[in-house]
């Protein structure tokens, strides 16, 4: 067992990472040592990073403990340093709680002018402010590159004049590159970041490899790299913040309608609706909370969003805690559809489908997307695969279905079993013939007629073959005698499933009958199985009940 | 006569009234149901579908399912709701099936609440929206939620908004309600066809009771999806000569 992080006070005391954690007792008797969770580190980090959304949407995480902000645009800047990149580096996360006793004062300066850092120190200081009142310890560095700013976070040790000195200074492991690499530089002399940079880039290259220069390259701002965030950016994205936290939901929820109004104006301007709108909320302890809701028609009516995220609120499983009170609200519509201006009809066509839509995004939003469904034909003879039932607020208008053949009562059931129901034949006629009678939930039904079999064969163009080596006979050679359906008796094989000797389930043929019993219920069964061909013992089944 | 009623009542909802208070009718089929029920089935009701029986479940859906072709013009959305546990217990409503009854499952938008009261309450918000053509609400049992107030307010908001609703009740007793009709059914033998194949879905149905016209009467009936109509089933038993012009030639009646 090895000691992965330390404290500070335990830095002090001269261990370091990487010890074995005998060792570590041995010299520091009354050392305190927990396991290491990289799962709940990662998710903390997750936690952190989501805080971090407050100054900029695009976040990255640096796995273990960094996350690399992009504050382009973010800071009002007269330079002519286009980009900007925050590092918070997490030295030491002391505790997974976040009871948050926090000073509120400096933070109302940061904010004059809604949305907009005075400078990029202030962004620093309201950073550190907030992380370190959520008790992390922080190292912050600032740079034009996301890789100098991960290496200046991780690396600087002295304060420099200014930043080109200060990736110059930084030792060569601030590359991150492997250890081999890294023994070979130091071992050519080279130190520091300022050694490599000076040199020519193409015996670099040609000694230590062209990995070593693009890192190099990265860090010190020669190739352009950029962070990729978490989240994609969303078209449109509008914000408030306050200088005093709104402490009550329904304040919360007025200012998203607020914000649902100006993005309503935006997307007028650029003829677009948008179809999903998440709002988040943001605690001022640095916990957020998001809730998003979609629509089937793309919508610019600020009405729409604001009816809807009452909907969503109402149906939360676990209500919204204002905690302390949010200090900063906002809305984002990920993506714009085109939606061009409509008028209305006089006898109402469009208003009614209109009015359909908005009847489905209610019921979506407040049962669940997935039980408000609407049917999609599938291409397959598979009676349960024929249909798929998915979400209405996808499918605002569904393509028509083929109609059935003409002057036959109807041949699939209403009622559909899936997966199939077994019943017990106590009478059939062997081996093809229909049942007589059988018992399906503790009733027997005695069949008065029949029609069948109507026979359903699996896709046997679907099976993959287990073994390619060997295949069974059947596949490459059919025997004479045997028509195409019997083609798919070979064994299914997982797609995913590698091991040899698991016995593989067989694809069997379906015998279905349309049976209706004395008393008129009509029935869809089926044979599982041909008979002596692919299984000595055929189950019955029950798959769908017709009216 | 219908469409002009159709007409006004609809002017009357664009400008805000109650539409009046006689019903528009969708003539079923069969004449001497239509008599009984006075034109047809009443659009804009609450209509209430008891199945006869647990098993006659799906002979009771099917049933609804026709009613709903016949209220609905052509591609108004027609809403099911249907409890989730009705959805495992008794069979997926199967879009095939729809589709062989002669309801285009396109138009169809099914609801799956996990609970009768949420049932209930979706219900009353797709009951109130016009342009839904029919709803089918479908509840087991006899829960708790679904009271006279209930079935009052379903009703109330199916007049002003046009919407006709079928309330299918399986393994339920009827109890005080709204509704405008009452019915009873009970899948019947069918018509057999070439080879002893069993026919088209025939149903044994019962009016129980009806708002402000005589009660009762019975019938067996045929769905006919070509025509999208009922038609009388001849009585079980009768032997029914097959055409002898194949399949396309059609059984005489018994």
């Amino acid at each position: 067992m090895r000691v992965v992080a330390l404290d500070a006070r335990a830095l002090r005391l001269g261990l370091a990472p990487g010890l074995t954690l005998a060792d570590a007792r041995a010299r520091i008797p009354e050392l305190a040592a927990v396991d290491h969770d990289p799962h709940a580190d990662r998710l903390w980090l997750e936690r952190i990073a989501d805080g971090c959304d407050r100054w900029t949407p695009m976040v990255a995480l640096d796995p273990p403990d960094g996350v690399t902000l992009d504050i382009t645009g973010c800071v009002e800047s007269f330079t002519l340093r286009t980009r900007k990149s925050v590092r918070t580096e997490l030295v030491e996360v002391p505790s997974f709680s976040s009871t948050v006793q926090e000073e509120r004062q400096g933070f109302d300066r940061l904010s004059p002018n809604g949305g907009m850092f005075g400078s990029e120190a202030l962004l620093a200081a309201d950073i550190e402010h907030r992380l370190t009142a959520a008790g992390l310890t922080l190292r912050l560095a600032l740079a034009d590159t996301p890789e100098a700013a991960q290496a200046l976070a991780r690396f600087q040790s002295l304060p420099a004049a200014d930043e080109a000195q200060a990736i110059r200074r930084l030792p060569v492991a601030a590359l991150r590159l492997e250890e081999e690499a890294e023994t070979a530089l130091r071992r050519a002399g080279l130190k520091t970041i300022g050694d490599l940079a000076d040199r020519p880039p193409a015996p670099l290259a040609a000694r230590f490899g062209e990995a070593m220069v693009d890192a190099l390259n990265r860090l010190i701002g020669r190739a352009d790299s950029r962070i990729s965030p978490r989240r994609a950016l969303p078209a449109l994205m509008f914000e408030r913040r306050f200088a005093e936290p709104l402490a009550r939901t329904d304040d919360a929820l007025a200012v998203l309608d607020d914000l649902a109004r100006e993005a309503a104006v935006a997307l007028e301007e650029r003829h677009g609706g948008g179809r999903r709108f998440a709002g988040r909320l943001y605690r001022s302890d640095g916990a957020v909370r998001e809730i998003a809701i979609e629509t089937g028609l793309p919508t610019r009516d600020p009405a729409v969003p604001a009816r809807l995220f009452r909907e969503r609120i109402d149906a939360l499983a676990d209500p919204i805690d204002p905690g302390f009170g949010f200090d900063m609200i906002r809305l984002a519509v990920p993506a714009i559809e085109p939606l061009a201006a409509t008028q209305l009809r006089l006898e109402g066509g469009r208003v009614a489908e209109e009015a359909m839509a908005a009847l489905v995004d209610r019921l979506s939003i407040r049962l669940g997307r997935n039980r408000v469904r609407r049917f999609v034909a599938q291409g397959t003879h598979i009676p349960e695969q024929q249909a798929l039932a998915l979400p209405a607020v996808d499918l605002p208008d569904p393509a028509p279905w083929p109609q059935p053949p003409a002057g036959e009562p109807p041949l699939r059931p209403l009622h559909l079993f899936d997966p199939p129901q077994r019943i017990a034949v106590t009478m059939s006629e062997v081996p093809d013939g229909p049942p007589l009678r059988f018992r399906w939930r503790r009733t027997v039904h005695e069949v008065a007629r029949f029609e069948g079999p109507e026979r359903i064969a699996g896709e046997w163009w679907r099976v993959r073959v287990a073994r390619l080596p060997d295949p069974p006979p059947s596949v490459l050679r059919p025997s004479p005698g045997r028509d195409a359906m019997d083609c798919d008796d070979e064994e299914l094989a997982d797609p995913t499933d590698t091991a040899p000797n698991r016995p593989a389930e067989p694809l069997l043929t379906r015998d279905y009958f349309r049976v209706e019993d004395v008393r008129g219920r009509r029935f869809w069964l089926f044979r599982h199985g041909l008979y002596e061909r692919e299984t000595d013992a055929p189950d019955w089944n029950v798959h769908g009940l017709f009216a | 006569m219908d469409a002009l009623c159709a007409l006004r009542n609809r002017i009357a909802r664009i400008e805000g009234r109650r539409p009046q208070d006689a019903p528009v009718h969708a003539p079923l089929g069969i004449e001497s149901l239509d008599r009984a029920l006075g034109g047809g089935l009443a659009r804009a009701r609450l209509h209430e579908l008891f199945a006869a029986e647990p098993a006659d479940g799906p002979a009771a859906a099917g049933f609804a399912a026709m009613l709903a072709r016949l209220v609905v013009p052509s591609a108004a959305p027609l809403l099911w709701l249907r409890q989730e546990d009705a959805e495992r217990a008794g069979g997926g409503l199967s879009a095939s099936g729809l589709a062989q009854i002669g309801i285009d499952p396109a138009r169809l938008v099914l609801l799956v609440p996990p609970d009768p009261v949420r049932l209930l309450r979706a219900a009353a918000d797709v009951v109130r929206c016009p342009p839904v053509g029919a709803a089918v609400i479908e509840l087991w049992q006899q829960p708790r939620a679904l009271d006279l107030t209930a079935s009052r307010r379903l009703a109330v908001a199916a007049e002003e908004s046009g919407v006709t609703v079928l309330m299918l009740r399986v393994d339920a007793d009827p109890a005080p309600s709204a509704a405008h009709t009452r019915w009873r059914i009970a899948s019947a033998p069918s018509t057999v066809l070439e080879a002893d194949a069993p026919g088209h879905p025939a149903f044994a149905i019962e009016l129980l009771r009806q708002r402000g016209r005589p009660d009762g009467g019975r019938w067996r009936v045929e769905w006919d999806r070509e025509q999208a109509a009922f038609r009388d089933a001849p009585l079980p038993g009768a032997v029914v000569p097959v055409a002898a012009g194949g399949p396309e030639a059609a059984p005489l009646r018994a």
